[in-house]
């Protein structure tokens, strides 16, 4: 029933409004003495040498594409599971074949050392 | 019902809720430090008031009464969102447990949860996976060089546990063949031969139960996977630079967090609230819950346990554990499982 979904968004709300609440309630009672060095970014002590906006290492690209890409068979095989039984053999052997697309490119991925770190 | 007497059980029970699992919050990060305390044979904390019962209140009022600062050099906008993002994904998932059967209140025929919908595990799974978010948006807006590669290596393992931790519900899902977790909880009540429960962990999903718990751990990013919070090489990782009221934000997340899977992995594996029910029919209200309470007790201890027990893995270690060991397991299970339903059926 669509109506069972409001709570969840009543809910949202609630923690929405509380949570700004509870910083704008700190806000009144807490000190408030910035001094440059407590302002500097935190690097144990040492001045800073360069600011964060720099460039990363092209592995992290790597995970967030692989990613993309078996999520959406994971999202696919959702509702295949849940009607499972009443797929019978057809779906079963439909999902085997995706499934085994599915694992040509994984094999593929971990031999062109996609999988490896560093 | 009418709908303003909907409206107004819905918000008595997410208050509810929300007290309960805001006080279970609080109170795990006490549990954590006294079985740690323990563990490494100290007290953990013991000081204000018995057993140091009160610490968690004592901490609250510190967070609130501790200067906030705000660098200059951070982003500001996203800076201050990030941290409340966090705690909304991770607290809102809650909305959708179920934690016993439903109750007759004043003629009203109520479920024991703030919610029951029909995909209760989609809408679990769609809020926590939005918690990368916050982690990822806080150490880029940090703008400081720990937080953001503590940031990038926490949302780099959450997205790549996410796929193992999907793919391992799979095979609950055939098994029971609902989205809706009253109905999974439901498919698992009775017992093989007289005496093993028919939980999901003893009905073939040994082999899930075990990956979801290892995503899971990775996913709020504990021990043995704590990458991203690695305290001697990364400072604390992508809350570096956040201070009080934010930072217990980040804190309540984490715990949150670890309270949802507790949640889940009890509902999917271990029965939910099923267990020897007994008694007059308050009993038989309050029983389910207190199983259920206890499960999920359960696992709470076991995070502690484990943190208390294993070393920190190396972050190349974590990559191939995850890609190369947990999502082959992963598929190996569900095309396992598949195969043995569709022949026992």
């Amino acid at each position: 029933m669509p109506q069972n979904y409001v709570p969840i968004f009543i809910f949202v709300a609630l923690i929405g409004i509380l949570l700004p609440g509870t910083l704008l309630a700190a806000k009144l009672v807490r000190p408030e003495n910035p001094h440059p060095a407590k302002l500097m970014p935190y690097e144990c002590g040492i001045d800073p040498v360069d600011n964060a906006r720099g460039r990363y290492t092209v592995r992290f690209y790597i995970v967030a594409i692989l990613f993309v890409v078996f999520d959406v068979e994971t999202i696919f095989l959702f509702p295949w599971a849940v009607q499972f039984k009443a797929l019978g053999l057809f779906g079963l052997l439909e999902m085997f074949i995706f499934l085994g697309i599915l694992v040509i490119g994984y094999l593929w991925i971990w031999k062109k050392g996609a999988l490896e770190w560093i | 019902m009418s709908i303003s007497t909907f409206v107004i059980v819905s918000v008595i029970k997410i208050v509810i809720a929300l007290a309960v699992l805001l006080t279970s919050v609080a109170y795990s990060v006490w549990l954590e430090r006294k079985v740690l305390g323990h563990i490494q044979n100290r007290w953990g904390p013991s000081y204000v008031g018995p057993f140091g019962l009160l610490q968690p209140l004592a901490d609250g009022l510190k967070f609130i009464f501790k200067e906030d600062l705000t660098p200059p050099h951070v982003h500001k906008a996203l800076y201050i969102a990030a941290p409340m993002l966090s705690v909304i994904c991770a607290v809102s998932s809650i909305a959708v447990i179920p934690i016993g059967n439903w109750v007759d209140v004043a003629g009203l025929h109520i479920p024991l949860e703030i919610t029951d919908v029909n995909i209760g595990l989609l809408v679990i799974l769609g809020i926590t996976s939005m918690g990368v978010y916050g982690v990822a948006l806080a150490g880029w807006s940090s703008n400081n060089k720990y937080s953001l590669l503590g940031g990038l290596r926490a949302s780099a393992q959450m997205v790549s546990y996410e796929i193992s931790l999907g793919l391992s519900l799979i095979g609950v899902l055939i098994v029971s063949g609902s989205f809706s977790l009253r109905q999974i909880v439901d498919a698992q009540g009775g017992r093989f031969w007289g005496f093993v429960p028919r939980w999901n962990v003893f009905h073939g999903q040994e082999v899930a139960f075990f990956i979801y718990l290892m995503s899971a751990y990775a996913e709020t990013n504990r021990v043995p996977f704590d990458l991203p919070e690695a305290e001697t090489e990364l400072v604390a990782g992508y809350h570096t630079e956040y201070s009080a009221m934010k930072f217990a934000m980040f804190f309540m997340a984490e715990y949150a967090n670890m309270i949802t899977v507790g949640c889940l992995a009890t509902l999917l594996f271990l029965g939910g609230w099923h267990g020897p029910i007994v008694g007059p029919p308050l009993a038989r209200v309050i029983l389910p819950v207190f199983w259920f309470g206890l499960k999920v007790f359960g696992f709470m201890i076991l995070y502690i346990w484990v943190r208390g027990t294993l070393p920190r893995f190396r972050y190349d270690q974590l990559m191939a554990f995850g890609w190369k060991f947990l999502f082959p397991l992963a598929v190996a299970n569900l095309v396992v499982t598949a195969l043995v339903v569709a022949v026992r059926a």
